[in-house]
């Protein structure tokens, strides 16, 4: 039935002379998006909206579904065309697609008009008008409302006429790449993806580092990251994955430094070697999952301390999240289901009972000199053996 | 040098086996059901596989149906007896070891109404028979053991077993699981008094997906699967053809020069026991010597299995921690709880299986990589 789909951006519509280019990146997305659809679509811009041409057969859900992937979209219209064969027939199409597209009538409702042909022989307001009349002529239970009716039926008048009245969500957001490019510190878990999701929704691009430790993690845990990495790329396109071997790093300093330093320790040479990968594809912040005091190493301090070795910001999209609130985005995104897959993942293989929860920068700072020796070479081999895998959605 | 112990959970598929499949999947594909040539000929495949497999357990013909494995047979003996039978009783006997292909299907039963007794097991994993003389009641209609433990490799004394619990009540049944035993021992439920007995094709180099009972002709069976009535209605649908004549050709195999073969696999394992036992903080779980020729279930004081697989599989060393079947979910085993392994030993506990093709220089190789990797990894422990 819809032939169409309106598609609605509510922020970046107001980017000023940045506008088009906003508007140029959403297309862009659309497109990608709409590539892995069965079907064949027509996406284009004009008078600022966008519109989706259906020029074959399709399915209607899976469209819908893809288009609530790509961010910067606000709402998504489904459309009607029907021939202009003048305003009675028009007045016919319209009660039948609301007869079927609102099956209750107890509703109030406006006609909004917009005439894009300017030859059509009526005036917007007329056409409004008319179709008003009409329509509760054919229900006798609906009543006008032009300030805030349940149904806001738009009719557009172009080479065909456009009839839409249903607007389903979109995930709101800018479109992906529009914002830059950052390094998410991915992990196994159930916040990292999350953090991805959140910061790609405001228009960057993510990259993601993944530290594993054979023979202390398995290969199906790698596989749950790359598994993860998939299901984020569906809302933020490939995802460039670099996989880093941690095991002789974190044994070192597990044999050099308190045990109950080791946590902190060991998220700062992470860090270091995010920062290392994002400098080396252009991105310009680090991105990671943590929340203030879900463990040991996301207290202030322990924050404070990790943060002290990048120079580039560190973007904590979770910062003021509960755990259930991560938990629900995760749902969302429908990455808890693999994230809760019970692999062991390396931060925690070498993890102390009491790990130190408020560590001081300079003590930290002391423990770390006795791995001075071999340290450097040690980052060199991991960030040189590193894999990079590129992730995209099925 | 690519060295899998781990038997117990999958075993290589013999060639002339996967041969044959392939040629009844891609030439002879016929269905058994069919009237024409190519129906017939798929029959035929299917009547030399149950001729194998009667043979090779001195049973009747007619006793024998397939399955789809290991899984499949226990439900159908434990299910489809206790709703054949419930009119005589509702208590059904099991012990705590089982796999859980029987415990489900018995706590499922218990879901019914039915009452199920777990007898415990020692410290070697070995029923005592003194417990199930004293479970036995005149209401017990099914008494459920396995042959071979699929985790720590105890034998159970079927045979005493069987002859309790006949003793006690000719009509009670007894069904053994030898998917773990079949094709490391001679089994025949005859001269056992058993009256099922399941079986697995990958568990003895045959095929994926093919899996046997046997039921004495007079045990009053229901099907759990309804259909086409095929397998004179206690297992509807279309028989596994590759599945089943591959099985046969299996079974064969595996028994012939048996005793050779059984006599080399427990030297075999003696070996690993031997030269295990030099390495310091192991223990070895259930029965040493005892027990069956091809499982040895040994827990590393101070390792994480889950770390020492990881750490053996960088070696080409391939074992299961604790056992295949149940380790997806790193759940602790039924089994090392009920044989009171230590506590901190339970997350400690690897799993050796071997099969007639394992070598002595496989086991020398890996004791070898053994005393190299467990210092390294006792090294770095968790605190």
């Amino acid at each position: 039935m819809f032939k169409a789909f309106l598609i609605k951006y509510g922020e970046i519509g107001i980017k000023g002379k940045n506008r088009h280019l906003f508007e140029n990146a959403l297309v862009r997305q659309i497109k990608y998006a709409l590539k892995s659809v069965d079907g064949e679509f027509e996406v284009t811009k004009e008078q600022g909206r966008i519109y989706i041409e259906v020029l074959s057969e399709y399915d209607y859900d899976e469209v819908i579904e893809s288009l609530q992937r790509v961010f910067g979209i606000v709402g998504i219209c489904p459309v009607v065309h029907v021939e202009d064969k003048g305003f009675d027939e028009l007045a016919k199409d319209v009660v039948a697609y609301l007869d079927l597209v609102h099956p209750d009538k107890k509703k109030t409702f406006k006609v909004n008009t917009r005439r894009a042909k300017k030859s059509y022989p009526m005036s917007s307001m007329e056409v409004s008008a008319g179709l008003g009349g009409k329509i509760l002529e054919a229900f006798e239970e609906m009543k006008v409302d032009v300030h805030t009716p349940d149904i806001l039926l738009n009719i557009e008048i172009r080479n065909k006429i456009y009839i839409y009245s249903k607007t389903i969500p979109g995930p709101g957001g800018m479109p992906v790449g529009t914002n830059g490019k950052a390094m998410l510190l991915l992990s196994g878990g159930i916040d990292s993806p999350v953090a991805g999701y959140m910061i790609a929704k405001r228009g960057v691009k993510i990259d993601a580092t993944y530290f594993h430790a054979p023979p202390y993690t398995s290969e199906r845990a790698k596989q749950k990251v790359i598994d993860l990495a998939k299901k984020v790329a569906r809302f933020t396109g490939p995802i460039y994955l670099n996989v880093v071997n941690f095991t002789d790093i974190q044994l070192y300093i597990y044999e050099n430094c308190p045990h109950d330093e080791l946590t902190i320790i060991m998220r700062r040479y992470m860090m270091k070697i995010a920062e290392h990968f994002a400098k080396e594809s252009g991105s310009l912040g680090l991105v990671t999952g943590e929340s203030i005091g879900q463990v040991a190493s996301q207290t202030m301090q322990s924050l404070a301390a990790t943060n002290e070795v990048c120079s580039m910001p560190v973007y904590r999209p979770l910062i003021g999240f509960d755990k259930q609130e991560i938990i629900d985005v995760s749902n969302k995104i429908d990455t808890f289901e693999t994230s809760i897959l019970p692999y062991e993942d390396c931060c925690t293989i070498f993890v102390a009972k009491h790990p130190v929860t408020k560590p001081n920068i300079n003590v930290i700072k002391r423990s770390e000199r006795k791995l001075e020796q071999n340290i450097e070479d040690m980052l060199r081999i991991a960030i040189e053996s590193t894999e990079k895998i590129v992730v995209t959605a099925d | 040098m690519e060295v899998y112990f781990d038997n117990s959970a999958t075993t290589r598929c013999y060639e002339s086996v996967a041969k044959l499949v392939v040629q009844l999947m891609t030439q002879d594909y016929g269905n058994p059901s069919s009237m024409h040539t190519k129906g017939f000929e798929a029959e035929k495949y299917i009547r030399e596989a149950r001729e194998i497999i009667s043979k090779n357990l001195k049973v009747n013909e007619k006793e024998i149906f397939f399955t789809s494995g290991g899984t499949e047979s226990n439900n159908l003996a434990i299910i489809g007896t206790a709703m054949a039978n419930q009119r005589s009783g509702k208590h059904l006997i099991t012990t705590s070891i089982e796999h859980p292909s029987v415990l489900n299907a018995m706590k499922y039963l218990e879901e019914q109404g039915f009452e199920v007794t777990y007898l415990p097991v020692d410290e070697k994993g070995v029923l005592k028979l003194e417990d199930l003389k004293d479970a036995l009641r005149k209401d017990t209609i099914l008494v459920s053991i396995m042959h071979v433990n699929n985790e720590i490799g105890s034998l159970q004394p079927i045979e005493q077993a069987a002859k309790i619990v006949k003793e006690n009540n000719s009509k009670t049944l007894i069904h053994v699981d030898a998917i773990q035993s079949f094709g490391k021992f001679r089994i025949l439920p005859t001269k056992l008094k058993i009256d099922l007995l399941s079986i697995s094709g990958h568990k003895i180099h045959g095929p994926k997906g093919i899996g046997v009972l046997y039921v004495h002709a007079k045990v009053k069976i229901r099907p759990i699967n309804f259909g086409g009535e095929q397998q004179k209605g206690i297992r509807s649908g279309t028989e596994n053809v590759p599945g089943i004549a591959g099985l046969g050709v299996a079974i064969k195999e595996v028994y012939t020069d048996f005793e050779e073969k059984q006599k080399k696999i427990y030297e075999i394992k003696q070996s690993f026991i031997k030269q295990i036992k030099e390495i310091e903080g192991i223990v070895i779980n259930g029965a040493e010597e005892a027990g069956a020729p091809h499982i040895v279930s040994v827990s590393f004081e101070g390792v994480r299995s889950e770390v020492l697989l990881h750490a053996l599989e960088e070696k080409n060393i391939y074992v299961s921690a604790g056992s295949a079947c149940a380790s997806n979910k790193p759940a602790i085993s039924s089994t090392l709880k009920g044989i009171n392994v230590k506590k901190e030993l339970l997350d400690a506990t690897i799993r050796f299986s071997f099969s007639f093709d394992t070598t002595f220089e496989e086991i020398d190789y890996c004791i070898q990589s053994l005393k190299e990797i467990l210092p390294r990894l006792r090294k770095y422990t968790r605190h």
